[in-house]
């Protein structure tokens, strides 16, 4: 076949030009993916470096290299205040979000019901509008019912739009289980109770983590309806963005390095050891 | 092997699994009935085969007997014993399922144990044991599924049924996803294996190869229904309906008007197109009107040139013959006869390969009895395969 | 990371049918806490923001003081005076969206189908992918602020080769703010078209090629047409939070050719206290991106996004 292929190619009277083409083609995909992601590194690792600045008071020039601001991390007053409440607000409108979300992930994909549409585009819907839509809608619901803004609604808000994400990450798990599997387990007499905690929640976990991890970023690192809703709590992000117009504290890009080194050294050594175990498994 | 397995028997419940008793069965998805007024009865300790195409309902029929679908009416027993209204845990029954559905987060020992741990039995280090020596994986126990050849998983889900020593073991294609020459191996395993531990198997299959060498009994199934039911040997000699005759193996048709009925010789006369063809009584479903003349394509054989039948001996033709393909024990011809049709005949290469060339006129004879005769009125390529109609 | 398989999925659909299996009301113990929680925190807010962009101010009443009423008049009002942020929103919202797809079909393409069978290469690369993630978005935009200052490299560089004239800058323009937008948004463009390059199977590739197809032919007949659940996602992904953001249009524009509508939602709640015309905008932008979007998908055939 291939054969055939090259003598059809080689008394096409384009194939000359055609062959070097192809040769540079195949560079110009790598090539152009390297400069994206030098765009993409670069201002990351502008953050980085200036968390080493040694800044006086604003840090956006560089002013020479210092060690001091990961010495002291909350030498800047607020900071670590606000970045222990992003971590709070984080972990429990994740943990809130993700149950709430896998059990609507769960249902939608096990069970044929009357109002199903309805029940997606209910779940779309919040992903598909602007955060400050969202931030306004939550508050002008605030400002009606005279709710006190603060911790409580800032994670009300985070939760809202987590779950979505939360439900289509987990959706895309259970719907590529086989049915057969809790099939089997009836089968081999488990209750759908123990189908359930036995079969059907051990596979889902990859799908729970994954979902869990991306609430807890959205919610880490969210500016916007965290501005809507917070009233005078101050998480990282608006700690950030509300001393930008006075000068950030380098301070602030040393937390936000550490939470980068931190995530990283995570996300490189699940991919090395999976690597490493799906390589062991290969040469069995 | 034998010690194991006899030990797996003599505990087991009695006299080895349970009979299974459908009656009158019917299962709807809406405007579709998948399985249609269904009666069926499987002795304890057989091998019984449901076999049919695709859709035919012979695997909704096994998933209610499961306990995984509900009938929309009628009654399913197991020995004895009404369970229609219980779920699928709570039946003495276990599965092979076709995909395996083997639990992908636990090792094979953990995935054969799950049945006996849930039903809280005694010694289930030791039988699960024996359950895997059984099927010879003793030593891939604490392997993933992920890592065992397609095989290897099959055998596991045969063992993670049979170690729950269930009154009935309901197989689904389970060899569907094997390649031939292993698909082979594993027919002849399971039958051994169900020989030894002496369980009822109600196996599924669209392959009547499979159906034929595994189980005692076959029922043909099409459109939600039994068409017939018998060992394969006579399922196959004597079909009953044009479906099975097709579906089981090949059969040449010709359509025919009844003529004659030669009681005292246990015949019947048939006029194919002005060619009288007898039948034996005894093997016809009509005795009058239309009727479909049928014989398998190996009772036909060839006569050349002014060759002569012998005695109770059928002759049709003259006709030509269109194609001979030499398949190495066999060597199969297709011969158009004008007026009736293809014929296709199988010639044993008793003396080589083909004695007949294409374009040849021959005429068909085969023996009176072998013979059968169908009702005319069913359609006569009616179980025959499509191509279109294979998944 | 697995939100691309997510997005992917979602955008093609549950291949696989629901099992046959009549819903024993287990479906409204899962689904309701989450259904009730989107009632309570999504559709009474929304309903709370239509009513108060019909609020009028109480006479006499202070500053920030509204009461119930169906005054319509608040939506024109507020088209008229903010009409060129409303459209310039969704100009550089597009702008991004198209910049993003041209970097980012190129890293996922790279990623999906170059490092294909490189499992340890892919993985680092994604790990790139989303990197951005785990540095605040806010340092990261003012980041862009320092490269695009006058001072600073880029520029620098620009002047040097002339490509921008002397007394030009990229601070505080419109293009600071759309490549911001681009910027921050891109790893919501790669990561769907990833998905769903990653589940092109290369043996359709070669199946191209063995039918005579040239690399480009096979691309635009083969790669692109399958990959087009990933970049439906990703599209919408970056243009849906681009036309609402104004973090990056506060910190990279200016006051007068940049503000978006997100700035003035911003500043009419919080600074001006002027609770219905931010609501009737807010209303806006939602309606005319869900009438995007709902154009968007049926166009493209992917209505089983719903």
């Amino acid at each position: 076949m291939t054969a055939v292929l090259d003598r059809v190619e080689a008394t096409s009277t384009t194939t000359p030009a055609r062959r070097p083409r192809r040769r540079l083609g195949d560079l110009i995909v790598p090539v152009f993916a390297a400069l994206a992601f030098v765009y993409l590194m670069v201002p990351v690792a502008y953050t980085v470096m200036f968390s080493f600045n040694d800044a006086g008071k604003t840090n956006l020039v560089w002013q020479g290299f210092t060690l001091e601001n990961w010495q002291n991390p909350c030498a800047a007053p607020q900071v670590c205040e606000a970045f222990a409440n992003s971590l709070q607000v984080g972990v429990i409108s994740t943990l809130i979000a993700t149950a709430l979300g896998t059990l609507v992930a769960i249902a939608l994909v096990r069970f044929r019901f009357r109002g199903r549409a309805l029940t997606n585009l209910l779940i779309f819907l919040p992903m598909s509008t602007p955060e400050v839509v969202l931030g306004a809608a939550l508050l002008a619901q605030f400002l009606t019912l005279r709710v006190p803004l603060g911790f409580g609604t800032v994670v009300a808000a985070h939760v809202l739009f987590c779950i979505s994400f939360v439900v289509v990450t987990v959706k895309a798990r259970v719907s590529s289980l086989d049915p057969a599997l809790e099939e089997a387990a009836a089968d081999l007499y488990a209750s759908p109770w123990q189908a359930f905690w036995r079969v059907t929640f051990p596979l889902l976990i990859p799908g729970i983590a994954a979902a869990a991890l991306l609430a807890f970023s959205l919610s880490f690192d969210d500016f916007i309806v965290t501005n809507f809703t917070s009233g005078s709590y101050t998480t990282f992000p608006k700690f950030v963005y509300v001393s930008a117009t006075r000068g950030i504290p380098p301070q602030a890009n040393v937390i936000s390095s550490f939470m980068f080194v931190l995530a990283l050294a995570i996300v490189v050594l699940v991919q090395v050891l999976g690597y490493a175990r799906s390589k062991r498994l290969r040469a069995r | 092997m034998t010690t194991t397995a006899s030990a797996l028997e003599a505990d087991a419940t009695g006299s080895g699994g349970a009979a299974l008793e459908i009656e009158r069965v019917t299962k709807a998805f809406g405007a579709f009935v998948a399985v249609d007024d269904l009666t069926l009865t499987i002795p304890s300790g057989s091998f019984f085969a449901l076999l049919g195409p695709s859709g035919c309902g012979k695997t909704t029929t096994l998933r209610m007997v499961a306990g995984l679908e509900q009938p929309s009416a009628g009654t399913i027993s197991i020995g004895g014993r009404d369970v229609t209204g219980t779920r699928a845990h709570q039946r003495p029954v276990n599965t092979v399922f076709q995909s395996y559905a083997l639990f992908p987060h636990l090792t094979v020992r953990e995935n054969v144990a799950f049945g006996l741990k849930r039903s809280r039995a005694s010694n289930i280090p030791g039988r699960v044991a024996d359950g895997l020596d059984l099927v010879e994986l003793g030593h891939l126990a604490d392997r993933k599924p992920a890592q065992l050849s397609g095989g290897q998983q099959q055998r596991v889900a045969l063992a993670r049924a049979l170690v729950n020593r269930p009154a009935l073991l309901l197989l689904d294609e389970p060899l569907g996803a094997l390649d031939l020459k292993l698909r082979r191996q594993m027919q002849l395993e399971l039958k051994r294996i169900q020989t030894e531990v002496g369980l009822t198997f109600v196996h599924v299959t669209h392959d009547q190869e499979e159906a034929m060498t595994m189980a005692d009994t076959v029922a043909v199934m099409n459109h939600g229904r039994i068409e017939q039911l018998g060992a394969p040997a006579d399922l196959y000699e004597l079909p009953r309906t044009v479906f099975v005759a097709n579906f089981l193996g090949q059969s040449n048709l010709v359509a025919g008007t009844v003529t004659e009925r030669l009681t005292k010789r246990g015949l019947l006369g048939v006029d194919v197109r002005g060619t009288r063809v007898l039948v034996p009584l005894a093997r016809a479903v009509r005795t009058d009107g239309a009727v479909l003349v049928g014989a398998r394509p190996e009772k036909m054989r060839l006569l050349v040139g002014d060759q002569a039948p012998t005695r109770g001996e059928n002759v049709l033709g003259p006709g030509v013959v269109t194609d001979v393909s030499f398949m190495g024990v066999s060597t199969q011809y297709q011969v158009e006869v004008p007026g009736l049709g293809t014929f296709g005949v199988f010639a044993q290469n008793l003396l080589g390969g083909a004695t007949v060339t294409v374009g040849s006129a021959v005429r068909l004879a085969w023996a009176v009895d072998f013979t059968f005769g169908l009702d005319g009125a069913q359609a006569r390529d009616e179980g025959t395969v499509d191509l279109d109609d294979e998944p | 990371m697995s939100i691309t398989a997510a997005l992917g999925e979602s955008v093609s659909g549950d291949s696989a049918p629901p099992p046959r299996r009549t819903a024993q009301r287990a479906h409204l113990v899962l689904l309701g806490p989450g259904l009730i929680y989107l009632v309570l925190f999504f559709v009474v807010p929304v309903a709370a923001l239509l009513a108060t962009s019909l609020y009028v101010p109480v006479p006499g009443g202070d500053v920030g003081e509204y009461q119930p009423a169906l005054h319509w008049q608040n939506y024109t009002d507020a088209i008229a005076q903010f009409w060129p942020a409303i459209l310039r929103s969704f100009w550089f919202a597009f702008l991004a969206t198209v910049a993003a797809l041209v970097i980012g079909y190129p890293m996922a393409y790279a990623i999906a189908v170059r490092a294909r069978g490189r499992k340890l290469l892919q993985g680092l690369l994604l790990v790139l992918v989303v990197a951005p993630f785990f540095t605040s978005f806010i340092l990261r935009t003012i980041a862009w602020k320092q490269i695009l200052a006058d001072d600073a490299l880029v520029v620098t560089l620009l002047h040097w080769l002339h490509l921008l004239p002397a007394d030009e800058r990229l601070t505080a323009t419109p293009f600071a703010v759309v490549s911001g937008l681009t910027y921050n948004f891109l790893p919501f463009m790669v990561l769907p078209i990833f998905a769903a390059l990653e589940r092109l199977d290369s043996r359709l590739l070669e199946a191209g090629a063995d039918l005579y197809a040239s690399p480009t032919t096979t691309f635009r007949t083969v790669t692109w047409p399958l990959s087009m659940p990933g970049v439906v996602a990703g599209t919408l992904l970056v243009f849906i939070p681009a036309a609402g953001d104004y973090v990056n249009a506060s910190l990279l524009g200016n006051n007068t050719n940049t503000a978006m509508i997100g700035q003035v939602i911003d500043a009419r709640f919080f600074k001006v206290l002027d609770y219905p015309t931010a609501a009737s905008l807010s209303v806006v932008l939602m309606v005319a991106i869900l009438l995007l979007v709902g154009a968007y998908i049926r166009r493209s055939g992917t209505e089983d996004l719903l």
